[in-house]
């Protein structure tokens, strides 16, 4: 029990350990708001792509796309098990110009079918205007007859001064030429000799934001079965270039790609004697995290560049505690040597300086946690107030897709955190405590006489 | 005169220091017996051995050779764990300079040593009993309006008394006191010395180290340490 009290009366009465908190609590409330953030961002970057992506995709990197998918989507459909919805995709790469103008741009394009594409990913939730009815996205609501695409919000909309979009209440009436090189199931160019490419004028009818900036800068969506005729897919065997696929809620990521996998291995096998099987050989079956990879792999090198950083921020802070420690139990060394003298063990010595450590550490997380916490409940508003003042915005909203600054904590993080600073002081205090422990009483006692 | 009625019995005694490049020899083969219910007083001049004595006879350090009885068994055959309890049940330590922890109040600064020797859940069976003991002791040496003080609101004739009450909290059989009033103006040093008077002749067994024969005057027996060595002893009785 005296262990405790003591451990408790140093804790109050010396000034340095009040230092030592700081030091701890401010360690956790960077780790805290650093991790926090850090972590929100490549898991609010990891949806956004599960959003535009689907649980898995069975496609080509090929432009001339695969055939005979309407086999296999009909297959995927009857495994009630574990597949809950399919859309066949088209991806290619068009010119993109203005009506009435000579300007033009390169974009990538998606053909879908909004209703079935919105079952399998959250294509309908990134539509400005027409979420409630994702089926009309394709009809402009200026004349539903005209023919419809949907633009990437950077495509579509300009920024305000605050790097906020600037929406009207409806799309305004515009008309764009896309212009695509239909390609055969060879690679050859399907128009050869004649106009080469083909071209149709399609009406802005909505935009979507998925928050991805290199999908919102530069695709544009437009109905499914225009896309196939644009870039050549429409023949008699017709062709996609991706089918995404979504899984039932109880299935497993790698179990479902893996069912996915076995059935696109036996339809290959089944389709081995058909004209165009060749184009079979190079779809590949994959999750939405390796069809992704080239994207959220930086993020999570970030990530872990970031905790190996905040690794050695715990280090220093083992220092911070260690170099405390020393100095407390320097001038403690006269209760150490008063205790022995009263029977109290090396172990209990050793216990006094952990319990006290321990003290310092869970003081200093639980202040460094409490800051850390209502740092970020107002982190946006500070950032906001930050720009309107000075201009400074911690992210460029123009490079970056975000809204506003993650800043949901995890319960997890943030006691892994805790206690990593309670076990940092624990183990700063380690080796001062363990020398206090064995000094010897008499050599403590004999003040200013040898004896 | 038989074994028993000695409560403490040191036998050829040496320790020596290393001191630099150089060792020194401070205790060159000392016999002490001390019975019980006595009053002893080590004499000598600075730098003569006798706290190293002192804290040799109460295990807080050991000899480089020979032996230290304490009533009959060898403590050189103790365990570290059952020198601490010698330390917590059996002798009580009282210091020049008091020795007292400035974070805890007089009350706890007495009651510590039982708080020392058990468990939580035995403190808390025996917490009554200690501060009820701590207290008593307090009137007895008159702090009882002392014991929320902390030791540096006390004078030094207090805190002596406060130490002295720390050394008693757990009745030990032996009060080892190491120049006692070496820190106090004559009146106080007095004062205290009557305390142990007193303790003694309530059958406590104090053995005290001094370097002024006056206040060796005051207990039963003294005996004087030159040069490592005991070279006399006296005995106020004969």
């Amino acid at each position: 029990m005296h262990k405790i009290i003591l451990a408790f009366r140093y804790f109050l009465k010396r000034r340095i350990t009040h230092f030592a908190v700081l030091a701890v609590a401010l360690c956790v409330f960077i780790v805290v708001v650093v991790m926090t953030v850090m972590t929100g961002l490549v898991g609010d970057f990891k949806q956004k792509n599960y959003n535009f992506v689907g649980d898995c995709v069975v496609g080509t990197e090929s432009l001339v796309g695969f055939a005979y998918y309407e086999e296999f989507v009909n297959i995927l459909q009857q495994q009630n098990d574990f597949v809950q919805a399919v859309s066949p995709v088209i991806k290619s790469y068009a010119l993109l110009s203005p009506k009435g103008s000579k300007q033009n741009r390169g974009l990538e394009i998606m053909g879908i079918d909004p209703v079935r594409h919105s079952w399998v990913t959250g294509f309908g939730k990134t539509l400005q205007y027409r979420t409630s009815d994702v089926s009309r996205a394709f009809e402009p609501s200026y004349d539903p007859n005209l023919l419809g695409c949907v633009l990437g919000i950077d495509i579509a909309l300009s920024r305000d001064a605050n790097n906020r979009y600037f929406f009207t209440s409806s799309p305004m009436r515009a008309a764009f030429s896309i212009s695509c090189f239909p390609l055969t199931s060879r690679g050859a160019l399907l128009k050869a000799g004649t106009g080469l490419v083909n071209t149709k004028t399609f009406y802005y009818s909505d935009v979507s934001q998925s928050g991805l900036a290199r999908v919102d800068s530069s695709l544009v969506y437009l109905p499914f079965e225009q896309a196939q005729e644009l870039c050549g897919m429409d023949r008699s065997v017709k062709r996609v270039s991706a089918l995404h696929i979504k899984f039932k809620p109880d299935v497993k990521l790698q179990a479902g790609c893996e069912k996915v996998d076995l059935l696109w291995k036996k339809f290959k096998q089944d389709k081995a004697d058909e004209r165009q099987a060749y184009l079979l050989d190079t779809v590949n079956v994959q999750s939405w995290k390796d069809y992704r990879r080239s994207s959220i792999a930086p993020m999570e090198n970030e990530q872990t560049e970031l905790i190996v950083m905040f690794a050695f921020v715990g280090i220093t802070n083992v220092f911070i505690v260690l170099v405390v420690f020393y100095m407390i139990i320097s001038h403690k060394t006269k209760d150490i040597g008063i205790l022995k003298s009263i029977g109290v063990s090396n172990t209990d010595i050793l216990e006094l300086f952990s319990i006290f450590a321990f003290l310092v550490g869970f003081l200093g997380s639980c202040i460094g946690l409490l800051g850390g916490w209502v740092f970020l409940l107002k982190i946006n508003r500070i950032e906001a107030w930050l720009f309107e003042h000075f201009g400074f915005q911690l992210w460029d909203r123009t490079m970056y897709a975000i809204e506003d600054i993650p800043n949901r904590m995890n319960p997890k993080v943030l006691l892994i955190i805790a206690l990593s600073a309670i076990v940092a002081c624990l183990a700063g205090a380690l080796i001062p405590s363990g020398q206090a422990a064995k000094q010897k009483p008499v050599e403590i006692l004999q003040v200013n006489q040898f004896y | 005169m038989s074994d028993n009625d000695f409560i403490l019995k040191a036998e050829g005694i040496h320790k020596s220091y290393r001191m630099g490049a150089t060792r020194v020899t401070v205790l060159k083969g000392v016999d002490l017996a001390v019975k019980k219910g006595e009053f002893v007083a080590i004499v000598g001049a600075s730098g003569s051995g006798k706290s190293t004595l002192l804290h040799i006879l109460g295990a807080l350090d050991k000899p480089d050779k020979g032996l230290v009885k304490f009533e009959g068994r060898d403590l050189s055959r103790h365990s570290s764990g059952e020198l601490n309890r010698f330390r917590n049940k059996m002798v009580g330590f009282v210091f020049q300079f008091y020795h007292l922890l400035d974070e805890l109040s007089v009350l706890e600064n007495v009651f510590l040593p039982v708080m020392a020797g058990k468990s939580i859940v035995g403190w808390f069976g025996s917490r009554r009993w200690a501060k009820n003991r701590a207290k008593e002791l307090l009137e007895q040496f008159g702090l009882s309006q002392r014991t929320k003080h902390k030791p540096y609101q006390l004078s030094g004739g207090e805190r002596q008394r406060v130490a002295i009450g720390r050394a008693l909290m757990n009745e030990p059989r032996l009060l080892l006191a190491d120049e006692p009033t070496g820190n106090l103006d004559s009146a106080t040093g007095n004062g205290i010395l009557e305390v142990l008077e007193k303790l003694n002749s309530l059958g406590q067994t104090i053995v005290m180290v001094t370097h002024d024969e006056r206040i060796a005057q005051r207990a039963g027996r003294i005996v004087t340490l030159v040069d490592g060595k005991i070279e006399h002893k006296s005995c106020k009785d004969l």
